[in-house]
């Protein structure tokens, strides 16, 4: 095995390989990620670094390594998006209305990283409350896309929700980092940072002590440089959680052995309802080039309908935003974050507090939310919606019987630059139109790299899989990376800034 | 109070229906491991769900599921085995989830009934639905001269509500009802039934129609017929039930006579001004955003399961007196023993030892009852134990002691305690069957008295004169039947 010239460069599987061999110490990792992240601080991918927090670790990782006992993730450090409540580290969602809020806690899906030797870097900045495309709703200000096209200085969205942990991977700032994506704010930070990200099965990884958006679609799922890393980093993060009633007991298999097997004779449906007006051909070629690296690797093409997909956002648009008008009523000021002064009376708390607290976007979701739920609207938006989510996932359920697994565009577009959609709402939401249908039907969704845009930025492929079949999309999402043969990587600007 | 109310222009009916919270009796609280024990410090039994922390997420506790199904069951109510939680959202600092999880369009239990023992009749009252739901926090408002304090060891409580159609007719009922499902929860031990601390708390819905409004109502299940309801929220005491329906309803009917028009709104009893207030009125009622709790799968419940909380269901009131009345018990006395679960307890105890049901019955109720009344005390505080009792009882059926030396027995065990055999036998207070000994008594009495002797001759009714001084001369001992065999035989007197 050749390793690369700088530590930072390393894969997760790689710095794996090398830290169990003892060629490279876990102290070693840290101190090179904990300098990397002090370098980037234009990038703004961190709102919180924990640098003698990740040494700590390291060293007794270390330890552990030298007698014998290194555990799967034995001193890989990593970037933690900043939804996950992490004990004793400030914990913000990239809100305000938390203000300094320390969990007396550990999420669940973190506390297995940590269980299995993983060292925590820090926490990853996020569009507040994990509502946004492009990072830019953070309370702690916009984060910029390592990448940036040909011949340009313009800065760019990392995408969002997860746009920290998803330019912090893209730009080597950690082996690996955790999200989370209640509409693609994994999948679609991941395709326009040449990143990989995957969407697990709605209750494949348990959503205790993370901070909640929309209960019924928030999924956590790993950010990485490679589809291997992927599969190593969920199996790790993923766990039937007693406390979690909606995480579900299914065997967590070891996605990393399965991972080179191939998708001769699998059959891969290519939905018609995702050729949508105004995609830009860019898109659509990509789109053919991963049809036709497929079918070249021995792949049945099959062309397949999903006739409710042109209801996913609007649906979306309903069922997220009321469960987060529900969700965020706990951030009133009154036990913990912040709190607004000189309120005359306990409901002029709330007002002041929450008007203080949440950023415009979350207010418009918390109004949508309020409205759809409200008497007399709630037939006619909420219960619509629920309708349509299982319609939805029959659509889905019908094509599985012809088809293992979908493929998809990831993204109607690669990165745009920032302020370029913050005035229109609605175009940032169409961000997520390919992302969205799969957290409705509660199905694992991966994106891959799969090639760059003629200005040289990267754009992803997405493959939706079968309920708890996260194999097929990482052998699948492996083929693609194979065949695209994706190793352009981002020039590292940040460090002369 | 009966069931209309006399207006200047007509009768008027009451129609009462009633919400019950009852806390359901678990170690743990409804989605959380947090202990739920009364009187704890301020917020010391709080865990992170209950304080509505970032990320936490609620897990059902599975004895408060159990319990709230043997409540339906004993209820003799349809069990759902499915049901959802849903959301009920609104904004109060002693709600940290700023939502309270309850069940709102599919409950875990459906209709059911209670019986109700009045005076010349039984009455059945539907039970509409119980479902569970969390309780909130508390508010503390006279802690500090300008903010106010929130407790929340009571935030997250499992609770049943239990509601009942309006069914029923009177003040009486009202507080019968309420008595009743005490009494049954109690029973099943899902509910500790303390409505001091909290644990039962009832809304009462009160509304009045023309008389003839609730049989329409009955016949045809159209809410029409009956008048415009108000709620009053959270009456904690049965007597607070029967004065606040009074109270309400007569109000009501005054302001239909005078020719308003009854308000649909929440309103408050004050208990030291014995009336009714308004809180709220409907259009200032909160829009709680139902929506099922995406947090919670739905509830479902396996049939076996049930069938196994059915078979291990105690004795409920109303199937023991049954029982008791078949073992010769008026109804009457069977429903003052069955009403308590304490008092049943207490009878089933005392008749374990094998006397008899009737004259157990009659002793409870007229001896023992009675002196706990006058020193204040429930029956679990008493001083004497059931076995006692039931010695005393046993000993007077086989003439050990006289009914009168029993009632001065008991008072001896109720204040100095021991055993009731041993206190006969050490007092010498077995009662006299030796003929002899009685016959001297009576000749001594006959002798000393010739006056008397000739007036019971024309009287035959003052022998009881000469009864008891035979009995006082034998310090209450002797056996009065055996008396007053000799003296009838003695003074020439008819036998009966």
């Amino acid at each position: 095995m050749s390793l690369p010239s700088s530590l930072t460069d390393f894969s997760l599987a790689e710095a794996r390989d090398a830290v169990h061999a003892k060629k490279v110490s876990s102290k070693e990792l840290a101190t090179a990620f904990v300098k990397a992240i002090a370098d980037a601080r234009p990038l703004n991918a961190f709102v919180t670094e924990t640098p003698e927090k990740a040494l700590e670790m390291a060293v007794a990782s270390d330890v552990r390594i030298a007698h014998g006992e290194a555990r799967p993730l034995e001193g890989l450090p990593l970037a933690i998006k900043d939804l996950f409540c992490t004990k004793g580290v400030k914990t913000t969602a990239g809100s305000h209305i938390l203000g300094n809020f320390i969990p007396p806690y550990e999420s669940t899906v973190t506390q297995n990283l940590w269980d299995a030797g993983a060292v925590m870097l820090g926490k990853t900045n996020m569009d507040e409350f994990a509502m946004g495309s492009s990072n830019e709703t953070s309370y702690h200000g916009p984060v910029f896309n390592p990448w940036r096209a040909r011949n340009s200085n313009q800065n760019l969205v990392p995408g969002g929700s997860s746009g920290g942990s998803a330019a912090a991977v893209a730009g080597n700032l950690c082996l690996a980092a955790t999200g989370t994506d209640t509409g693609g704010s994994i999948r679609q930070p991941a395709a326009v940072t040449g990143t990989v990200g995957i969407k697990p099965t709605y209750g494949r990884c348990s959503r205790w002590g993370i901070v909640a958006f929309a209960s019924s679609l928030d999924q956590a799922g790993p950010m990485t440089r490679t589809v291997r890393d992927s599969a190593i980093l969920l199996k790790h993060m993923a766990s039937v959680d007693p406390k979690d009633s909606t995480s579900v007991d299914v065997p967590v298999p070891d996605y990393e052995a399965d991972l080179e097997r191939g998708v001769k004779g699998l059959r891969i449906g290519i939905p018609k309802e995702y050729r949508i007006d105004g995609m830009p051909p860019e898109i659509e070629q990509l789109w053919q080039k991963g049809i036709d690296w497929l079918k070249a690797q021995g792949a049945e093409i099959v062309d397949v309908s999903l006739p409710h997909t042109k209801y996913a956002l609007p649906t979306y648009y309903i069922v997220a935003p009321a469960e987060a008008s529900s969700n965020l009523a706990r951030y009133d000021g009154v036990r913990y974050g912040h709190r607004a002064e000189g309120a005359e009376d306990i409901v002029d708390l709330y007002e002041k507090s929450r008007a203080e607290g949440f950023g415009k976007e979350v207010q418009r979701r918390i109004m949508i939310g309020t409205y759809v739920l409200s008497s007399g609207y709630y037939d006619a938006y909420y219960a619509r919606a629920q309708k349509i989510r299982t319609l939805i996932l029959r659509d889905f359920t019908e094509v599985y019987e012809k088809v293992d697994v979908l493929l998809t565009p990831a993204t109607p577009g690669p990165a745009f630059g920032i302020g370029e959609k913050t005035a229109d709402p609605v175009s940032m939401y169409l961000n997520d139109v390919f992302t969205v249908t799969v957290n409705l039907a509660g199905l694992p969704g991966i994106a891959v790299p799969a090639g760059l845009t003629e200005n040289g930025l990267p754009l992803g492929l997405q493959f939706i899989g079968k309920a708890f079949d996260e194999a097929t999309l990482f052998r699948a999402a492996r083929a693609i990376e194979t065949a695209a043969n994706f190793t352009a990587k981002p020039a590292h600007w940040w460090r002369a800034a | 109070m009966s069931k209309t109310i006399k207006g200047q222009t007509g009768d008027w009916e009451i129609v009462v229906g009633m919400e019950v919270h009852a806390q359901i009796l678990s170690n743990a609280k409804l989605f959380s491991g947090a202990a739920t024990a009364f009187g704890a410090e301020p917020n010391s039994q709080v865990s992170f769900i209950d304080a509505g922390m970032p990320g936490m997420l609620p897990v059902i506790n599975r004895k408060c599921v159990e319990q709230a199904v043997r409540t339906g069951l004993g209820l003799k109510a349809q069990i759902n085995l499915h049901s959802v939680f849903d959301r009920k959202n609104y904004f109060y600092p002693d709600l940290p989830q700023g939502y309270q999880i309850s069940q709102y369009k599919s409950p875990i239990v459906g209709e059911g009934e209670i019986l109700l023992d009045m005076k010349d009749e039984t009455i059945k009252v539907g039970i509409e639905r119980l479902h569970m739901e969390q309780d909130a926090g508390k508010s503390l408002h006279d802690q500090h001269p300008d903010a106010s304090f929130v407790d929340l060891n009571r935030s997250g409580v499992a609770l049943m509500e239990i509601v009942s159609k309006p069914h029923m007719r009177s003040s009486e009922e009202a507080a019968a009802f309420l008595r009743k499902l005490r009494s049954i929860l109690r029973y099943l031990g899902t509910c500790d039934g303390n409505m001091d601390e909290g644990s039962m708390r009832a809304d009462v819905n009160v509304s009045v129609c023309r008389a003839g409004g609730y049989e329409k109502f009955r016949a045809t299940g159209d809410f029409r017929h009956l008048g415009t309801r108000c709620e009053i929220k959270n009456v904690n005491s049965m007597r607070f039930v029967q004065m606040a329906v009074e109270y309400e309803a007569r109000r009501q009917v005054d302001i239909l006579e005078d020719g308003g028009t009854i308000v649909q709104e929440t309103r408050l009893y004050d208990s030291k001004a014995n009336e009714t207030r308004s809180m709220r009125s409907k259009e200032e009622a909160h829009d709680y955003r139902y929506f099922p709790d995406p947090d919670l799968l739905p509830l479902v419940l396996d049939q076996a399961w049930v069938d196994d909380i059915a078979r291990s269901l105690p004795e409920l009131p109303d199937e023991k007196k049954a029982r008791l009345v078949k073992a010769g018990l008026s109804a009457y006395d069977a429903t003052v023993l069955v009403a308590e679960k304490e008092s049943a307890d207490y009878f089933e105890a005392m008749l374990a030892t094998g006397i008899e049901a009737k004259a157990a019955a009659n002793w409870l109720n007229n001896e023992y009852f009675g002196r706990l009344n006058k020193a204040g005390l429930a029956i679990t505080d008493g001083p004497v134990s059931a076995q006692a009792n039931a010695a005393i009882v046993k000993m007077v059926a086989d003439n050990t002691i006289s009914g009168k030396i029993a009632k001065d027995l008991l008072d001896i065990v109720w204040s100095e305690g021991g055993d009731p055999v041993a206190v006969v036998e050490a007092r010498g207070m077995k009662q006299v069957t030796d003929t002899s000994a009685i016959e001297k008594a009576v000749d001594a009495v006959i002798a000393a008295n010739p006056q008397k002797v000739e007036e019971v001759k024309a009287k035959p009714k003052m022998a009881s004169w000469f009864t008891g001084q035979v009995m006082k001369a034998t310090g209450g001992k002797a056996n009065p039947g055996v008396v007053n065999a000799i003296l009838k035989q003695r003074l020439g007197l008819p036998e009966d």
